[in-house]
């Protein structure tokens, strides 16, 4: 068992206590009369599967019964952070990549300085 | 049953009285219970006493905390409980106000006084958009009181939340697992705990609690007259 920060709730609670819905932040088209076949198509039954950083929509179904984000890595299932309905999340993809990239060359940096002082 | 009051109620809104009366017997839902199961008395050896307050109406507050905080302040003289968790106490010693979710709150008052206090709610509200739901029909209150660390030990065999007194302290309340059902859980004070339990779990809760309390020597104390009467 593990426990999960609810933001509403504003508190670590359970595992059990909680349920996943599924992908997070899917936009129902605007118009759906006016979209075509495919975007509802994908509206309806397309979802990501990456291998990686994961929104995803949680209830905390025995709590405060509300919907919320979270936004876990599907590799190590490790929880990044969690934020409330419409808010945007602060860990991405393309963030976790760009601290990568600066992790990179700062470590790169240093084993030149090093090459240098030798 | 009546409109009598109806012009406490500012028309936008159907209510009605769900109480039958004070004159009329009602079935607590652990009548079945207390026959099937037994309710053992507490004795000088018992540790941990359980008590079903069913003299009690639940009404459910949803909506704005802002607008729900100045009705309930007018009505009752308390402050909405704003943050989560808190359970908040009326001075009369009955009442009280639980957060149960951001636009949720678990208001329990005396037996008979839910219809009038909806009412004046409800005036007080205006047209602000809220709901208020009478669930007493729905749920039951069941007091456990006694030796403190009895209570501690009993409920850590019943509940996946923490209950150590440094993270369940007075005045906070939660809605969490319990022996495969879920109920609210809360503590009024150091010496209580408050189960809020379904009418269709009552007699599981009640059972649960009977087999798990046996160490302690749970014992029951029982009204004797059925709710309504007395009240
Ligand atoms: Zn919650």
């Amino acid at each position: 068992m593990f426990h999960i920060y609810c933001p509403y709730c504003e508190e670590w609670r359970e595992e059990e206590e909680f349920h996943p819905k599924g992908q997070a932040h899917i936009q129902r088209p605007i118009d759906p009369e006016s979209c075509s076949d495919e975007e509802w198509g994908d509206y309806l039954f397309f979802r990501d599967n990456p291998r990686g950083i994961h929104h995803e929509l949680w209830v905390h179904a025995v709590g405060c019964r509300k919907f919320f984000n979270i936004t876990r890595h599907t590799q190590s299932y490790e929880i990044l952070e969690t934020y409330r309905m419409g808010e945007t999340p602060s860990v991405t993809a393309e963030s976790v990549k760009r601290e990568a990239i600066a992790a990179a060359a700062s470590t790169a940096t240093s084993e030149s300085a090093e090459e240098v002082r030798a | 049953m009546s409109d009598i009051k109806s012009d406490l109620n500012p028309g936008t809104v159907n209510t009605y009285d769900a109480c039958p009366g004070a004159d009329i017997a009602q079935e607590s839902p652990l009548a079945w219970s207390y026959l099937n199961s037994g309710a053992p008395a507490p004795g000088p050896s018992s540790r941990i006493v359980m008590r079903e307050q069913a003299a009690r109406d639940h009404l459910i507050l949803r909506g704005g905390a802002i607008v729900i905080d100045e009705a309930v302040r007018q009505v009752l003289g308390i402050n909405l409980p704003a943050r989560p968790q808190q359970l908040t106490l009326c001075d009369d010693g009955v009442s009280s106000l639980q957060w149960l979710s951001p636009d949720e709150w678990l208001l329990i008052v005396p037996f008979g006084q839910a219809y009038n206090i909806e009412l004046e709610l409800r005036a007080a509200l205006g047209d602000a958009s809220v709901a208020i739901s009478e669930v007493s029909g729905g749920q039951t209150l069941l007091e456990l009181s006694g030796d403190a660390d009895a209570l501690q030990q009993l409920l850590m065999k019943s509940v996946i939340y923490d209950t150590h007194p440094q993270h369940f302290p007075p005045g906070k309340g939660v809605t969490t697992v319990f022996a495969k059902t879920s109920l609210i859980l809360r503590r009024p004070d150091d010496s209580r705990w408050e189960l809020v339990v379904r009418r269709s779990f009552a007699d599981y809760v009640y059972r649960w609690l009977l087999d798990a309390g046996d160490e302690f020597a749970i014992g029951v104390i029982r009204d004797g007259a059925q709710q309504g009467a007395s009240a």
